[in-house]
């Protein structure tokens, strides 16, 4: 009976310290105001290699009702196994908003992100961004992407490279927009890709590439159109968020 | 107690007190040992697993082929010749099932596809860990000190580096980090042996400090030894967190050491009125010094190429005598540079000298008070060069560069972790030794001179995926399955040509037979592509046929003598044997065949979508101009490249068609005729003035 009683002390005071752990992660300095909303302010979407860090910070802000900045608030990151942040929890910045470095999981996907404040009440506010890990396949697509395609297919011009886009009389579309591509099968794409606008009836402003890459470097482009697009292809989806 | 042994002993008396009893119990004991292994291997983790994958297979609509394809029982990949032998298909299960793309748990993820096979290469190849292993503890997170625990992902790009020194198209960041290990000069201190026999060599070019008091002054090296980076963000020297004392006493013994080469200063003429400062800009500008050379600007961004040092403060660096003389004729000083001999005229000269001048920082040497040296302290400096191996990347006149400086990293991708010493709070893996080690070298002992780099989180990752490429398995390889690089091209112009060529750096930017940098385009055919007239004005007044570009051919002012001399040597040697440029002529095609050739541009082929040859409704931007393709390019050239582009140049990104002959041939007629009206290159500057 003794044994009993000390066996459930135990086990009660292991889970009252789990507890302990959860509640004051948060952690570093005390929180000197409370907001009401957290928003992205940049950094979600973003597509880089497994388990590489991120490009660009993931920087949130939080607001009160109003919609004003509010310094000094707790925000804290988590997400599935495997994604880790650098800082992973704090208080936001003078400018209302909080950083961090976000390295991507093993595996590639996408993957949900969490970003939470509390309130003054202690009301948990969570932001869900979503990032994207590249496989070696969707990876080679992104360098072929960016050799073969993007000047086309990406209105974005950088002082290296100016965009084609807005001399194309006819205007492609970012492999983002899932409202598309989605409802394209990959058989149509591997078409419109080897052989050109005409194998779908469209413009022969999109060239064919089926006599310059591989089949096997077309699957590659087809696997990261199919990675980065906005809404998710069906066939991949949100592959990791938090249990 | 008592009691307990008490009764133990009794134990043994009613258990072994009857010989036929103890007989009994001892048979009964044999049974039970014989029976733990078949039952530690049913309870075993891999049958656990692969009941698991039965249940998460069932609902499927392939559930019956799944079955047929899992073999039950431990699995394993056994490929003697390159020593593996791996176990882990027997819980990972579902590893080349292309119909599991949608699941997410392990161990039943389907393998992402690569391009090679599991059958052919096993697992450990490219995520080490221990692969004879059957326990998933074993397999993964070996915590023996002398096996591998498995690589994490963001350094699996190093396993494709043990067989393939060739850049792949697929791994970014091994490219990378091979890159940044030649080019920070890792590799001058650190011997890094290839498993074919070579030795990784350093890219960048460490100035002789032979000649150095002609060219800066002691405050500067004083200044610059300190912190490379606050003279320029982009130095690639790093820093060696000397003591004033130290640093003082080093450029003492680099100024004493230094003898005068006689021509490399020229005394600037004191009556020269200064220049205006805006026509060196422009002459800065037109001469396109950005395309090698960067300057930092307002807001703090490097703006220009890397080929050359930063210039941003160039004018608290270097003495007015030396710049004179370096923009007269840079080799005079430093005969291997890869600056182009620009010939410029004296009051060209004045122009750039009074700009780069200008470039100042009035704070670098503002708290720089050095006293005349005294012969301890250059005593001291000169063992100071020795003991930080200065001349290991630098000449330096009476030292000899050491051999073997630091340890060498040929099979630093195989270290065991027990010989690395590890920093308390530090994870005990080799990735994060190296990664730690690159990050800052110091913190494993203030009296290690390894110097602190600036590295950005992603060239760390990069420089350690890299050197964990070196492994031992690298070297053990069979041959065969090695993808070597291609040997490094020596190739060298002859004759006069050839010393013309050396003189104004071409290989800087352009490669021939393999030689050369990629800014510019690859010349090795050059003669068959170009009608002679053209090259010739185009050496003379270079004008960009890519309006989108931002690194430009600067304008030499070549005599005519070499103008002629370059010519006539790229029109005869730089022919491919696969093209006859006289095979169709310059002019004179059928107005219906070249009308044909104008409606296949602009409708079939679409070319306007890149190309421009109407300035008027064109505007592609990816490729060349093509208003006065038919005075530049021969007919011949036009025809090959429709036909196969990367025959003639590998890697372009001009797409093949697949065109037919009949095509090819109206398109080549209609680009022949677009020739330039008047003196060539007015169209094009037009052009160039578009935003
Ligand atoms: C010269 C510019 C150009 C380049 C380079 C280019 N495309 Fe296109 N692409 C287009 C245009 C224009 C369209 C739209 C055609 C239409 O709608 O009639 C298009 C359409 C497509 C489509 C159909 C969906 C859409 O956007 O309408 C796909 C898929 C596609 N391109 C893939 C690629 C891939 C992959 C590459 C690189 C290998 C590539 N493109 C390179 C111009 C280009």
């Amino acid at each position: 009976m003794t044994r009993l009683i000390t066996i459930s002390v135990i086990a009660f005071s292991i889970a009252l310290t789990g507890c302990a752990r959860k509640t004051a992660s948060a952690g570093g300095p005390k929180p000197t105001a409370w907001g009401a909303a957290i928003v992205e302010s940049s950094g979600g979407k973003q597509a880089g290699a497994v388990g590489s860090l991120l490009e660009q910070p993931v920087v949130v802000q939080v607001n009160d009702e109003q919609g004003t900045a509010i310094p000094g608030a707790p925000v804290e990151f988590s997400g599935p196994s495997g994604v880790s942040f650098d800082p992973p929890s704090g208080l936001t910045d003078s400018s209302g908003q909080f950083t961090t470095n976000v390295m991507l999981g093993g595996m590639a996907g996408r993957y949900q992100i969490t970003a939470t404040t509390l309130t003054k009440a202690q009301k948990r506010v969570d932001l869900k961004l979503e990032e994207i890990a590249l496989g070696y396949q969707e990876q080679l697509g992104f360098q072929l992407n960016d050799k073969y395609c993007a000047r086309c297919h990406n209105p974005e011009s950088s002082p290296e490279r100016v965009s084609n886009y807005d001399n194309l009389e006819v205007k492609p579309h970012a492999f983002t927009e899932g409202d598309t591509l989605n409802k394209m099968s990959d058989a149509d794409l591997t078409a419109i890709i080897s052989h050109g606008g005409p194998a779908l009836s469209k413009s022969p402003w999109m060239p064919p590439y089926g006599y310059t890459l591989s089949k096997s470097d077309i699957q590659a482009l087809i696997a990261y159109i199919r990675m980065v697009s906005d809404p998710p292809y069906q066939a991949s989806g949100t592959v990791y968020a938090q249990k | 107690m008592e009691p307990s042994q008490n009764k133990s002993s009794s134990l043994w008396q009613t258990l072994f007190g009857h010989p036929i009893r103890a007989f009994g119990v001892v048979s009964l004991l044999f049974l039970i040992s014989l029976a733990i292994a078949p039952a530690k291997n049913h309870f075993s983790e891999w049958r656990h697993y692969q009941k698991q994958y039965l249940v998460l297979i069932r609902g499927r609509g392939d559930a019956i082929t799944l079955q047929r394809h899992l073999q039950p029982g431990i699995q394993q990949i056994w490929l003697p010749e390159l020593g593996v032998v791996d176990r882990c298909t027997s819980c990972h299960v579902g590893l080349k099932e292309a119909s599991l793309a949608d699941v997410t748990t392990q161990p039943f993820r389907r393998h992402p596809v690569i391009p090679h096979t599991i059958d052919q290469f096993g697992c450990v190849m490219c995520h080490r860990g221990q692969g004879a292993a059957t326990t998933v503890e074993e397999a993964h997170s070996s915590t023996l000190a002398w096996e591998e625990p498995l690589l994490p992902a963001r350094y699996v790009e190093s396993s494709c580096g043990q067989c393939h020194r060739v850049p792949l198209t697929g791994t970014p960041q091994l490219n990378l980090g091979r890159q940044l290990l030649a080019r920070n000069g890792c590799v001058h201190c650190h011997t890094v042996k290839l498993p074919d026999g070579t030795t990784m060599k350093a890219t960048d070019d460490p100035p002789s400090l032979v000649h150095i008091a002609d060219k800066t002054t002691r405050e500067w090296i004083y200044a610059w030894l300190k912190d490379p980076a606050a003279y320029a963000v982009s130095a690639t020297m790093p820093n060696f967190k000397l003591s004033d004392d130290d640093a003082r006493d080093i450029s003492a013994f680099l100024i004493a050491n230094s003898t005068p080469l006689p021509g490399d200063t020229a005394p600037v003429a004191a009556t020269q009125k200064a220049p205006d400062p805006t026509a060196g800009a422009s002459l800065y500008g037109e001469s396109f010094c950005a395309s090698c050379h960067a300057v930092q600007n307002a807001a703090g961004n490097l703006v220009g190429g890397d080929v050359g040092p930063e210039l941003t403060r160039v004018g608290s660096k270097v003495k007015p005598e030396w710049l004179q003389v370096w923009l007269r004729n840079e080799r005079i000083y430093d005969p291997p540079t890869e600056m182009p001999h620009y010939r410029f005229n004296e009051q060209q000269v004045a122009l750039l000298r009074t700009f780069l001048l200008n470039k100042t920082d009035s704070d670098l040497l503002a708290n720089v008070r050095l006293d005349a040296a005294t012969p301890e302290q250059i005593a001291h400096g000169k063992t100071l060069v020795t003991e930080y191996g200065c001349a290991s990347c630098h000449e330096v006149g009476g030292i000899k560069k050491p051999e073997n400086f630091a340890p060498e990293l040929t099979r630093i991708g195989s270290k065991p972790v027990a010989q690395l010493i590890f920093l308390p709070g530090m994870q005990h893996t080799l990735p994060d030794y190296i990664a730690a080690k690159i990050r800052n070298p110091r913190s494993f002992g203030s009296a290690l001179k390894m110097p602190q780099y600036t590295f950005a989180p992603s060239q760390v990752d990069a420089l350690t995926t890299a050197l964990l490429s070196l492994t031992e398995r690298a070297r053990t390889l069979p041959a065969a399955l090695a993808v070597p690089a291609p040997s490094a091209s020596t190739y060298q112009p002859a004759g006069r040509a050839g010393q013309l060529m050396a003189d104004l750096g071409c290989f800087s930017c352009h490669a021939i037979n393999g030689r050369g940098g990629d800014m510019a385009p690859d010349l090795t055919w050059e003669g068959s592509s170009v009608q002679r007239p053209w090259l010739a004005e185009f050496l003379k007044n270079p004008n960009t046929l890519r309006p989108a570009l931002i690194r430009r051919m600067p304008r030499f002012n070549l005599s005519d003598g070499e103008i002629n001399e370059l010519t006539n040597y790229i029109m005869t040697v730089y022919q491919s044997p696969a093209i006859d440029r006289d095979s169709m002529p310059l002019s004179g095609y059928p107005a219906a065949q070249v009308e044909q050739g104008r409606q296949l541009f602009y409708s079939k082929y679409a070319c306007q979508s890149c190309h421009i040859v109407d300035t008027k409704t064109d505007k592609g931007y990816i490729g060349p101009t093509l208003t006065q393709v038919g005075s530049r390019l021969t007919p011949a050239w036009i025809y090959s490249w429709l036909k196969n582009p990367q025959a003639l140049r590998p890697g372009t990104i001009e797409p093949n068609r697949n065109m037919s002959d009949e095509d090819a041939r109206a398109l080549t007629a209609y680009l022949a005729t677009l020739k330039s009206s008047g003196k060539p290159g007015t169209k094009v500057a037009r052009l160039e003035a578009r935003p």
